[in-house]
Protein backbone atom coordinates (compact mmCIF):
# COMPACT_ATOMS: atom_id res chain seq x y z
CA UNK A 1 0.00 0.00 0.00
CA UNK A 2 2.77 2.40 1.01
CA UNK A 3 4.76 1.58 -2.12
CA UNK A 4 1.65 2.20 -4.23
CA UNK A 5 1.16 5.61 -2.61
CA UNK A 6 4.85 6.32 -3.09
CA UNK A 7 4.73 5.41 -6.78
CA UNK A 8 1.60 7.51 -7.36
CA UNK A 9 3.18 10.46 -5.52
CA UNK A 10 6.33 10.17 -7.61
CA UNK A 11 4.28 10.12 -10.81
CA UNK A 12 2.25 13.13 -9.66
CA UNK A 13 5.39 15.07 -8.76
CA UNK A 14 6.99 14.17 -12.09
CA UNK A 15 3.83 15.37 -13.86
CA UNK A 16 3.90 18.67 -11.99
CA UNK A 17 7.58 19.04 -12.87
CA UNK A 18 6.90 18.44 -16.57
CA UNK A 19 4.02 20.92 -16.53
CA UNK A 20 6.34 23.45 -14.82
CA UNK A 21 8.92 22.95 -17.59
CA UNK A 22 6.18 23.36 -20.19
CA UNK A 23 5.10 26.65 -18.57
CA UNK A 24 8.70 27.83 -18.45
CA UNK A 25 9.25 27.02 -22.17
CA UNK A 26 5.98 28.75 -23.04
CA UNK A 27 6.91 31.87 -21.06
CA UNK A 28 10.30 31.92 -22.81
CA UNK A 29 8.56 31.80 -26.19
CA UNK A 30 6.34 34.84 -25.51
CA UNK A 31 8.93 37.42 -26.69
CA UNK A 32 9.11 35.62 -30.08
CA UNK A 33 6.16 37.67 -31.37
CA UNK A 34 7.38 37.34 -34.97
CA UNK A 35 6.54 33.64 -34.84
CA UNK A 36 3.26 33.60 -32.90
CA UNK A 37 2.02 36.92 -34.26
CA UNK A 38 1.33 35.50 -37.71
CA UNK A 39 -0.94 32.73 -36.41
CA UNK A 40 -2.65 34.56 -33.55
CA UNK A 41 -5.50 35.91 -35.69
CA UNK A 42 -6.23 32.42 -37.06
CA UNK A 43 -6.44 31.00 -33.55
CA UNK A 44 -8.62 33.87 -32.35
CA UNK A 45 -11.03 33.15 -35.17
CA UNK A 46 -11.03 29.40 -34.51
CA UNK A 47 -11.50 29.80 -30.75
CA UNK A 48 -13.72 32.86 -30.86
CA UNK A 49 -15.87 33.12 -33.96
CA UNK A 50 -16.17 29.37 -34.56
CA UNK A 51 -17.16 28.70 -30.93
CA UNK A 52 -19.82 31.38 -30.80
CA UNK A 53 -22.80 29.34 -32.12
CA UNK A 54 -22.54 26.57 -29.50
CA UNK A 55 -22.04 29.10 -26.70
CA UNK A 56 -25.04 31.19 -27.77
CA UNK A 57 -27.16 28.05 -28.13
CA UNK A 58 -26.39 26.96 -24.56
CA UNK A 59 -26.88 30.46 -23.14
CA UNK A 60 -30.22 30.89 -24.91
CA UNK A 61 -31.76 27.88 -23.22
CA UNK A 62 -30.10 28.64 -19.90
CA UNK A 63 -31.76 32.08 -19.87
CA UNK A 64 -35.21 30.58 -20.47
CA UNK A 65 -34.79 27.89 -17.82
CA UNK A 66 -33.48 30.37 -15.26
CA UNK A 67 -36.44 32.70 -15.68
CA UNK A 68 -38.91 29.83 -15.32
CA UNK A 69 -37.04 28.27 -12.40
CA UNK A 70 -36.89 31.59 -10.56
CA UNK A 71 -40.61 32.16 -11.04
CA UNK A 72 -41.38 28.64 -9.84
CA UNK A 73 -39.23 29.22 -6.72
CA UNK A 74 -40.48 32.73 -5.93
CA UNK A 75 -44.20 32.23 -6.46
CA UNK A 76 -46.19 33.57 -3.55
CA UNK A 77 -43.21 34.38 -1.36
CA UNK A 78 -40.94 36.82 -3.20
CA UNK A 79 -41.89 39.67 -5.58
CA UNK A 80 -41.71 38.36 -9.15
CA UNK A 81 -39.64 41.28 -10.47
CA UNK A 82 -36.70 39.66 -8.62
CA UNK A 83 -36.69 37.11 -11.46
CA UNK A 84 -34.72 39.75 -13.38
CA UNK A 85 -32.24 40.00 -10.53
CA UNK A 86 -31.70 36.28 -10.34
CA UNK A 87 -31.40 35.82 -14.09
CA UNK A 88 -28.94 38.71 -14.38
CA UNK A 89 -26.71 37.84 -11.45
CA UNK A 90 -26.66 34.12 -12.22
CA UNK A 91 -25.93 34.53 -15.89
CA UNK A 92 -23.26 37.20 -15.53
CA UNK A 93 -21.48 35.81 -12.50
CA UNK A 94 -21.88 32.04 -12.63
CA UNK A 95 -23.76 30.11 -15.27
CA UNK A 96 -22.73 32.23 -18.24
CA UNK A 97 -18.99 31.82 -17.60
CA UNK A 98 -19.07 28.26 -16.26
CA UNK A 99 -21.40 26.75 -18.84
CA UNK A 100 -19.58 28.52 -21.68
CA UNK A 101 -16.25 27.23 -20.41
CA UNK A 102 -17.52 23.68 -19.90
CA UNK A 103 -18.92 23.65 -23.43
CA UNK A 104 -15.62 24.91 -24.79
CA UNK A 105 -13.49 22.29 -23.03
CA UNK A 106 -14.65 19.94 -25.77
CA UNK A 107 -14.78 22.49 -28.57
CA UNK A 108 -11.42 24.09 -27.80
CA UNK A 109 -9.38 22.11 -25.25
CA UNK A 110 -10.00 18.64 -26.69
CA UNK A 111 -9.47 19.90 -30.23
CA UNK A 112 -6.10 21.35 -29.27
CA UNK A 113 -5.02 18.17 -27.48
CA UNK A 114 -6.04 16.06 -30.49
CA UNK A 115 -4.46 18.39 -33.04
CA UNK A 116 -1.14 18.84 -31.23
CA UNK A 117 -1.12 15.18 -30.18
CA UNK A 118 -1.49 14.08 -33.79
CA UNK A 119 1.26 16.50 -34.79
CA UNK A 120 3.47 15.02 -32.08
CA UNK A 121 2.99 11.36 -33.01
CA UNK A 122 3.38 12.05 -36.75
CA UNK A 123 6.67 13.90 -36.07
CA UNK A 124 5.28 17.23 -37.31
CA UNK A 125 6.38 18.86 -34.04
CA UNK A 126 9.88 17.41 -34.49
CA UNK A 127 9.88 18.68 -38.08
CA UNK A 128 8.98 22.14 -36.81
CA UNK A 129 11.90 22.05 -34.39
CA UNK A 130 14.36 20.93 -37.06
CA UNK A 131 13.23 23.93 -39.14
CA UNK A 132 14.41 26.15 -36.26
CA UNK A 133 10.96 26.91 -34.86
CA UNK A 134 10.04 26.69 -31.21
CA UNK A 135 6.79 24.65 -31.00
CA UNK A 136 5.94 26.71 -27.95
CA UNK A 137 6.19 29.93 -29.95
CA UNK A 138 4.34 28.62 -32.99
CA UNK A 139 1.78 26.28 -31.43
CA UNK A 140 1.29 27.06 -27.75
CA UNK A 141 1.58 30.83 -27.28
CA UNK A 142 -0.95 31.84 -29.99
CA UNK A 143 -3.48 29.28 -28.72
CA UNK A 144 -3.11 30.32 -25.08
CA UNK A 145 -3.27 34.02 -25.92
CA UNK A 146 -6.28 33.50 -28.17
CA UNK A 147 -8.05 31.49 -25.46
CA UNK A 148 -7.33 34.05 -22.77
CA UNK A 149 -8.52 36.92 -24.97
CA UNK A 150 -11.46 35.27 -26.71
CA UNK A 151 -13.15 33.39 -23.86
CA UNK A 152 -14.36 36.68 -22.28
CA UNK A 153 -15.65 37.80 -25.70
CA UNK A 154 -17.58 34.57 -26.27
CA UNK A 155 -18.78 34.59 -22.66
CA UNK A 156 -19.88 38.21 -22.97
CA UNK A 157 -22.05 37.36 -25.96
CA UNK A 158 -23.38 34.31 -24.12
CA UNK A 159 -24.35 36.45 -21.11
CA UNK A 160 -26.15 38.89 -23.40
CA UNK A 161 -27.97 36.04 -25.15
CA UNK A 162 -29.01 34.51 -21.81
CA UNK A 163 -30.34 37.84 -20.56
CA UNK A 164 -32.25 38.33 -23.80
CA UNK A 165 -33.92 34.91 -23.71
CA UNK A 166 -34.55 35.24 -19.96
CA UNK A 167 -36.34 38.51 -20.62
CA UNK A 168 -38.25 37.00 -23.56
CA UNK A 169 -39.35 34.06 -21.41
CA UNK A 170 -40.40 36.42 -18.63
CA UNK A 171 -42.59 38.59 -20.85
CA UNK A 172 -44.04 35.81 -23.00
CA UNK A 173 -44.34 32.79 -20.70
CA UNK A 174 -44.64 34.42 -17.27
CA UNK A 175 -46.92 36.98 -15.68
CA UNK A 176 -44.15 39.56 -15.74
CA UNK A 177 -43.87 42.79 -17.71
CA UNK A 178 -40.77 44.08 -19.40
CA UNK A 179 -40.55 46.95 -16.93
CA UNK A 180 -40.73 44.61 -13.94
CA UNK A 181 -38.03 42.32 -15.34
CA UNK A 182 -35.76 45.28 -16.03
CA UNK A 183 -36.47 46.73 -12.61
CA UNK A 184 -35.26 43.49 -11.02
CA UNK A 185 -32.28 43.35 -13.33
CA UNK A 186 -31.18 46.88 -12.36
CA UNK A 187 -32.02 46.64 -8.68
CA UNK A 188 -28.85 44.90 -7.42
CA UNK A 189 -26.75 45.37 -10.53
CA UNK A 190 -23.13 46.45 -10.16
CA UNK A 191 -20.51 46.69 -12.93
CA UNK A 192 -18.47 44.25 -10.88
CA UNK A 193 -21.01 41.55 -11.79
CA UNK A 194 -19.97 41.28 -15.42
CA UNK A 195 -16.35 42.14 -14.66
CA UNK A 196 -16.26 39.19 -12.28
CA UNK A 197 -17.70 36.95 -15.01
CA UNK A 198 -15.17 38.13 -17.58
CA UNK A 199 -12.22 37.66 -15.20
CA UNK A 200 -13.35 34.09 -14.62
CA UNK A 201 -13.79 33.48 -18.34
CA UNK A 202 -10.31 34.77 -19.08
CA UNK A 203 -8.79 32.45 -16.48
CA UNK A 204 -10.83 29.52 -17.85
CA UNK A 205 -9.55 30.28 -21.35
CA UNK A 206 -5.97 30.44 -20.08
CA UNK A 207 -6.11 27.08 -18.32
CA UNK A 208 -8.20 25.18 -20.89
CA UNK A 209 -5.74 26.09 -23.64
CA UNK A 210 -2.68 25.45 -21.47
CA UNK A 211 -4.00 22.01 -20.51
CA UNK A 212 -4.97 21.15 -24.11
CA UNK A 213 -1.58 22.23 -25.47
CA UNK A 214 0.40 20.54 -22.70
CA UNK A 215 -1.37 17.21 -23.07
CA UNK A 216 -1.18 17.43 -26.86
CA UNK A 217 2.57 18.02 -26.92
CA UNK A 218 3.13 15.33 -24.27
CA UNK A 219 1.29 12.71 -26.36
CA UNK A 220 3.06 9.40 -26.92
CA UNK A 221 2.09 6.20 -28.67
CA UNK A 222 0.04 6.86 -31.78
CA UNK A 223 -3.73 6.98 -32.09
CA UNK A 224 -4.33 5.55 -28.63
CA UNK A 225 -2.10 8.23 -27.12
CA UNK A 226 -4.02 10.95 -28.97
CA UNK A 227 -7.29 9.52 -27.62
CA UNK A 228 -5.97 9.46 -24.08
CA UNK A 229 -4.67 13.04 -24.35
CA UNK A 230 -8.01 14.24 -25.71
CA UNK A 231 -10.04 12.59 -22.96
CA UNK A 232 -7.67 13.81 -20.27
CA UNK A 233 -7.84 17.35 -21.56
CA UNK A 234 -11.64 17.38 -21.12
CA UNK A 235 -11.51 15.83 -17.64
CA UNK A 236 -8.66 18.02 -16.35
CA UNK A 237 -10.12 21.17 -17.90
CA UNK A 238 -13.57 20.53 -16.41
CA UNK A 239 -12.02 19.93 -13.00
CA UNK A 240 -9.89 23.06 -13.35
CA UNK A 241 -12.94 25.16 -14.25
CA UNK A 242 -14.66 24.12 -11.03
CA UNK A 243 -11.51 24.73 -8.98
CA UNK A 244 -11.03 28.18 -10.52
CA UNK A 245 -14.72 28.95 -10.04
CA UNK A 246 -14.37 28.30 -6.31
CA UNK A 247 -11.02 30.13 -6.21
CA UNK A 248 -12.43 33.34 -7.69
CA UNK A 249 -15.48 33.16 -5.42
CA UNK A 250 -13.25 32.88 -2.36
CA UNK A 251 -10.89 35.62 -3.52
CA UNK A 252 -13.38 38.14 -4.90
CA UNK A 253 -16.76 37.45 -3.27
CA UNK A 254 -15.84 36.73 0.34
CA UNK A 255 -17.15 39.55 2.58
CA UNK A 256 -14.37 41.74 3.90
CA UNK B 1 32.04 17.61 -39.76
CA UNK B 2 29.71 15.69 -37.47
CA UNK B 3 31.20 13.65 -34.65
CA UNK B 4 29.32 11.26 -32.38
CA UNK B 5 31.56 10.83 -29.35
CA UNK B 6 30.86 7.90 -27.02
CA UNK B 7 27.11 8.58 -27.11
CA UNK B 8 24.89 6.89 -24.53
CA UNK B 9 21.11 7.11 -24.47
CA UNK B 10 18.51 5.10 -22.58
CA UNK B 11 14.73 5.30 -22.40
CA UNK B 12 13.81 4.06 -18.96
CA UNK B 13 15.52 0.69 -18.50
CA UNK B 14 16.17 0.30 -22.27
CA UNK B 15 19.74 1.16 -23.17
CA UNK B 16 19.61 2.18 -26.82
CA UNK B 17 23.00 3.75 -27.47
CA UNK B 18 25.95 2.44 -25.51
CA UNK B 19 29.08 4.20 -26.62
CA UNK B 20 28.17 5.11 -30.18
CA UNK B 21 31.10 6.86 -31.87
CA UNK B 22 31.30 7.86 -35.51
CA UNK B 23 32.81 10.69 -37.53
CA UNK B 24 31.14 11.99 -40.69
CA UNK B 25 33.54 14.02 -42.80
CA UNK B 26 32.58 17.12 -44.76
CA UNK B 27 31.14 16.33 -48.16
CA UNK B 28 30.63 12.62 -47.61
CA UNK B 29 27.44 10.58 -47.42
CA UNK B 30 27.48 8.26 -44.43
CA UNK B 31 24.89 5.50 -44.42
CA UNK B 32 23.95 3.99 -41.06
CA UNK B 33 22.44 0.52 -41.22
CA UNK B 34 21.21 -1.80 -38.50
CA UNK B 35 18.26 -3.80 -37.22
CA UNK B 36 15.00 -2.03 -36.35
CA UNK B 37 15.02 -0.48 -32.91
CA UNK B 38 18.80 -0.40 -32.52
CA UNK B 39 18.83 3.38 -32.15
CA UNK B 40 19.73 4.69 -35.60
CA UNK B 41 17.01 7.37 -35.56
CA UNK B 42 17.81 8.11 -31.94
CA UNK B 43 21.42 8.80 -32.93
CA UNK B 44 20.63 11.34 -35.66
CA UNK B 45 18.01 13.10 -33.53
CA UNK B 46 20.92 14.07 -31.24
CA UNK B 47 22.50 15.97 -34.14
CA UNK B 48 19.65 18.51 -34.20
CA UNK B 49 19.11 18.52 -30.45
CA UNK B 50 15.75 16.73 -30.55
CA UNK B 51 17.22 14.42 -27.92
CA UNK B 52 19.87 15.06 -25.28
CA UNK B 53 22.46 12.36 -24.58
CA UNK B 54 22.73 10.68 -21.20
CA UNK B 55 26.50 10.64 -21.70
CA UNK B 56 28.89 11.51 -24.50
CA UNK B 57 28.26 14.22 -27.03
CA UNK B 58 27.59 15.13 -30.63
CA UNK B 59 29.87 17.77 -32.11
CA UNK B 60 28.87 19.65 -35.27
CA UNK B 61 31.43 22.03 -36.76
CA UNK B 62 33.23 22.09 -33.43
CA UNK B 63 30.10 22.89 -31.40
CA UNK B 64 28.79 20.50 -28.77
CA UNK B 65 25.08 20.30 -29.61
CA UNK B 66 23.81 19.57 -26.10
CA UNK B 67 25.75 22.54 -24.70
CA UNK B 68 24.31 25.11 -27.11
CA UNK B 69 22.07 27.93 -25.95
CA UNK B 70 18.54 28.05 -27.37
CA UNK B 71 19.48 30.68 -29.96
CA UNK B 72 22.67 28.86 -30.96
CA UNK B 73 20.73 25.62 -31.36
CA UNK B 74 18.24 27.39 -33.64
CA UNK B 75 21.14 28.72 -35.72
CA UNK B 76 22.63 25.21 -35.97
CA UNK B 77 19.25 23.77 -37.00
CA UNK B 78 18.98 26.31 -39.79
CA UNK B 79 22.09 24.66 -41.31
CA UNK B 80 20.65 21.14 -41.14
CA UNK B 81 17.93 19.62 -43.30
CA UNK B 82 16.06 16.68 -41.79
CA UNK B 83 13.98 14.29 -43.89
CA UNK B 84 11.62 12.23 -41.77
CA UNK B 85 10.65 8.59 -42.29
CA UNK B 86 7.01 9.42 -42.98
CA UNK B 87 7.77 12.90 -44.36
CA UNK B 88 6.13 14.67 -41.35
CA UNK B 89 4.49 17.25 -43.60
CA UNK B 90 2.26 19.82 -41.89
CA UNK B 91 -1.09 18.42 -42.98
CA UNK B 92 -3.02 21.66 -42.46
CA UNK B 93 -0.78 23.55 -44.91
CA UNK B 94 -0.42 23.51 -48.67
CA UNK B 95 2.71 22.08 -50.25
CA UNK B 96 3.93 25.63 -50.86
CA UNK B 97 3.51 26.56 -47.20
CA UNK B 98 5.22 23.34 -46.12
CA UNK B 99 8.28 24.02 -48.24
CA UNK B 100 8.27 27.73 -47.38
CA UNK B 101 7.95 27.08 -43.65
CA UNK B 102 11.67 27.01 -42.88
CA UNK B 103 12.35 29.95 -45.19
CA UNK B 104 9.88 32.18 -43.33
CA UNK B 105 12.19 32.14 -40.30
CA UNK B 106 14.64 34.22 -42.28
CA UNK B 107 14.27 37.98 -42.15
CA UNK B 108 16.24 38.59 -45.35
CA UNK B 109 13.81 36.79 -47.67
CA UNK B 110 10.76 38.47 -49.16
CA UNK B 111 7.66 36.57 -50.28
CA UNK B 112 8.76 36.73 -53.93
CA UNK B 113 12.12 35.16 -53.20
CA UNK B 114 10.48 32.54 -50.98
CA UNK B 115 8.10 31.66 -53.83
CA UNK B 116 11.04 31.27 -56.22
CA UNK B 117 12.98 29.09 -53.79
CA UNK B 118 9.93 26.89 -53.15
CA UNK B 119 9.41 26.44 -56.90
CA UNK B 120 13.11 25.61 -57.37
CA UNK B 121 13.09 23.07 -54.51
CA UNK B 122 9.98 21.40 -55.93
CA UNK B 123 11.61 21.24 -59.36
CA UNK B 124 14.66 19.55 -57.84
CA UNK B 125 12.42 16.77 -56.53
CA UNK B 126 10.46 16.55 -59.79
CA UNK B 127 7.24 17.98 -58.33
CA UNK B 128 6.82 21.33 -60.10
CA UNK B 129 3.37 22.88 -60.00
CA UNK B 130 2.20 21.10 -56.85
CA UNK B 131 2.35 24.21 -54.68
CA UNK B 132 -1.38 24.54 -54.05
CA UNK B 133 -2.06 20.88 -53.30
CA UNK B 134 -2.51 19.53 -49.77
CA UNK B 135 -0.29 16.74 -48.36
CA UNK B 136 -3.31 14.44 -48.07
CA UNK B 137 -3.72 14.53 -51.86
CA UNK B 138 -0.23 13.10 -52.47
CA UNK B 139 1.07 9.52 -52.61
CA UNK B 140 3.63 8.28 -50.07
CA UNK B 141 6.50 8.72 -52.51
CA UNK B 142 5.42 12.25 -53.42
CA UNK B 143 5.10 13.17 -49.76
CA UNK B 144 8.66 12.00 -49.15
CA UNK B 145 9.82 14.11 -52.06
CA UNK B 146 8.04 17.14 -50.62
CA UNK B 147 9.75 16.39 -47.29
CA UNK B 148 13.04 16.41 -49.16
CA UNK B 149 12.12 19.68 -50.91
CA UNK B 150 11.28 21.25 -47.54
CA UNK B 151 14.66 20.22 -46.18
CA UNK B 152 16.73 21.40 -49.17
CA UNK B 153 14.81 24.69 -49.54
CA UNK B 154 16.73 26.10 -46.58
CA UNK B 155 19.98 25.30 -48.45
CA UNK B 156 21.49 23.30 -45.61
CA UNK B 157 25.09 22.33 -45.09
CA UNK B 158 24.05 18.95 -43.68
CA UNK B 159 21.24 16.58 -44.61
CA UNK B 160 19.89 13.90 -42.31
CA UNK B 161 17.65 11.25 -43.86
CA UNK B 162 15.65 8.97 -41.58
CA UNK B 163 14.74 5.88 -43.62
CA UNK B 164 13.85 7.84 -46.75
CA UNK B 165 12.89 4.78 -48.82
CA UNK B 166 11.08 2.68 -46.22
CA UNK B 167 7.63 1.61 -47.39
CA UNK B 168 8.18 2.63 -51.00
CA UNK B 169 8.10 0.42 -54.07
CA UNK B 170 11.51 -0.30 -55.72
CA UNK B 171 11.01 2.21 -58.52
CA UNK B 172 10.01 5.04 -56.18
CA UNK B 173 12.91 4.07 -53.89
CA UNK B 174 15.28 4.41 -56.84
CA UNK B 175 13.78 7.84 -57.57
CA UNK B 176 14.43 8.95 -53.99
CA UNK B 177 17.99 7.57 -54.17
CA UNK B 178 18.58 9.55 -57.35
CA UNK B 179 17.19 12.68 -55.69
CA UNK B 180 19.52 12.24 -52.72
CA UNK B 181 22.50 11.95 -55.06
CA UNK B 182 21.27 14.95 -57.05
CA UNK B 183 20.84 16.97 -53.83
CA UNK B 184 24.38 16.17 -52.81
CA UNK B 185 25.73 17.20 -56.20
CA UNK B 186 23.62 20.36 -56.40
CA UNK B 187 24.18 21.59 -52.86
CA UNK B 188 27.44 19.87 -51.90
CA UNK B 189 25.96 18.74 -48.62
CA UNK B 190 27.28 16.31 -46.04
CA UNK B 191 24.67 13.62 -45.44
CA UNK B 192 23.76 10.93 -42.96
CA UNK B 193 21.26 8.38 -44.25
CA UNK B 194 19.50 5.85 -42.04
CA UNK B 195 18.29 2.89 -44.06
CA UNK B 196 17.61 -0.84 -44.09
CA UNK B 197 17.70 -0.89 -47.86
CA UNK B 198 21.13 -2.23 -48.86
CA UNK B 199 20.63 -1.49 -52.53
CA UNK B 200 19.99 2.14 -51.60
CA UNK B 201 22.97 2.13 -49.20
CA UNK B 202 25.32 0.90 -51.93
CA UNK B 203 23.97 3.47 -54.40
CA UNK B 204 24.21 6.62 -52.29
CA UNK B 205 26.80 5.90 -49.61
CA UNK B 206 30.47 6.85 -49.55
CA UNK B 207 30.85 4.94 -46.30
CA UNK B 208 28.54 2.64 -44.39
CA UNK B 209 28.40 2.12 -40.63
CA UNK B 210 26.53 -0.74 -39.02
CA UNK B 211 24.97 0.01 -35.65
CA UNK B 212 24.57 -3.00 -33.41
CA UNK B 213 24.04 -3.32 -29.69
CA UNK B 214 24.20 0.44 -29.21
CA UNK B 215 27.55 1.02 -30.88
CA UNK B 216 29.20 0.87 -34.29
CA UNK B 217 29.91 -2.72 -35.26
CA UNK B 218 31.84 -1.86 -38.42
CA UNK B 219 32.38 1.23 -40.54
CA UNK B 220 33.93 1.24 -43.97
CA UNK B 221 33.57 2.05 -47.62
CA UNK B 222 30.86 0.39 -49.66
CA UNK B 223 33.37 -2.21 -50.91
CA UNK B 224 34.66 -2.90 -47.42
CA UNK B 225 31.15 -3.51 -46.14
CA UNK B 226 30.31 -5.67 -49.15
CA UNK B 227 33.39 -7.81 -48.43
CA UNK B 228 33.02 -7.74 -44.65
CA UNK B 229 34.05 -10.91 -42.84
CA UNK B 230 32.13 -9.95 -39.69
CA UNK B 231 29.30 -12.52 -39.56
CA UNK B 232 26.88 -9.99 -38.09
CA UNK B 233 27.54 -7.46 -40.85
CA UNK B 234 27.47 -10.14 -43.55
CA UNK B 235 24.26 -11.55 -42.16
CA UNK B 236 22.60 -8.13 -42.18
CA UNK B 237 23.67 -7.07 -45.66
CA UNK B 238 22.75 -10.47 -47.08
CA UNK B 239 19.46 -10.62 -45.17
CA UNK B 240 20.38 -13.83 -43.35
CA UNK B 241 18.12 -14.33 -40.27
CA UNK B 242 20.56 -16.73 -38.62
CA UNK B 243 23.10 -13.94 -38.16
CA UNK B 244 20.67 -12.03 -35.96
CA UNK B 245 19.85 -15.13 -33.94
CA UNK B 246 23.51 -15.96 -33.34
CA UNK B 247 24.50 -12.46 -32.20
CA UNK B 248 26.31 -12.07 -28.88
CA UNK B 249 23.66 -9.74 -27.58
CA UNK B 250 20.28 -9.78 -29.22
CA UNK B 251 18.94 -6.48 -30.51
CA UNK B 252 15.59 -5.29 -29.21
CA UNK B 253 12.52 -7.39 -29.84
CA UNK B 254 9.83 -6.02 -32.12
CA UNK B 255 7.76 -4.84 -29.16
CA UNK B 256 10.79 -3.26 -27.51
CA UNK B 257 11.77 -1.64 -30.79
CA UNK B 258 8.34 -0.05 -31.06
CA UNK B 259 8.70 1.22 -27.52
CA UNK B 260 12.05 2.80 -28.31
CA UNK B 261 10.75 4.34 -31.52
CA UNK B 262 7.83 5.77 -29.56
CA UNK B 263 10.05 7.22 -26.88
CA UNK B 264 12.39 8.66 -29.47
CA UNK B 265 9.59 10.08 -31.55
Amino acid sequence: MLSFIGRRSNLALAGIGRFGLFLSDTARAVPDARTWGRVLAVQMRRIGVDSLPISLFIAAFTGIVLALLATYTFTGAVPLYLVGTLVGKTLMMELGPVLTALALTGRVGATMAAELGTMRVTEQVDAMETLAYSPHAYLVVPRVLAGTLMFPVIGGFAMAMGLLTGWLAAVTLLPLSSAEFLRGLRMFYQPFDWQYGLIKLSSFGLFITLIGCYLGLATRGGAEGVGIATTRSVVYSAAMILVLDAYWAIVLLRPA
Amino acid sequence: MIEFQDLHKAFGPKKVLQGFSLTVNDGETMVIIGYSGTGKSVAIKHVVGLLDPDAGQVVVDGEVVSALTHDALMTLRSRIGFVFQFAALFDSMTIHDNVAFGLRRRRDLGEGEIRDRVAHALELVDLPGTEERMPGELSGGMRKRVGLARAIAIQPKYMLYDEPTTGLDPVTSAVIDRLMVRTREALGVTSIVITHDMRSAYTIGDRIAMLYDGRVRQVGTVDEIRRSTDPMVRGFVEGDPSAKESGDTAPLSAAEALEVEGAAG
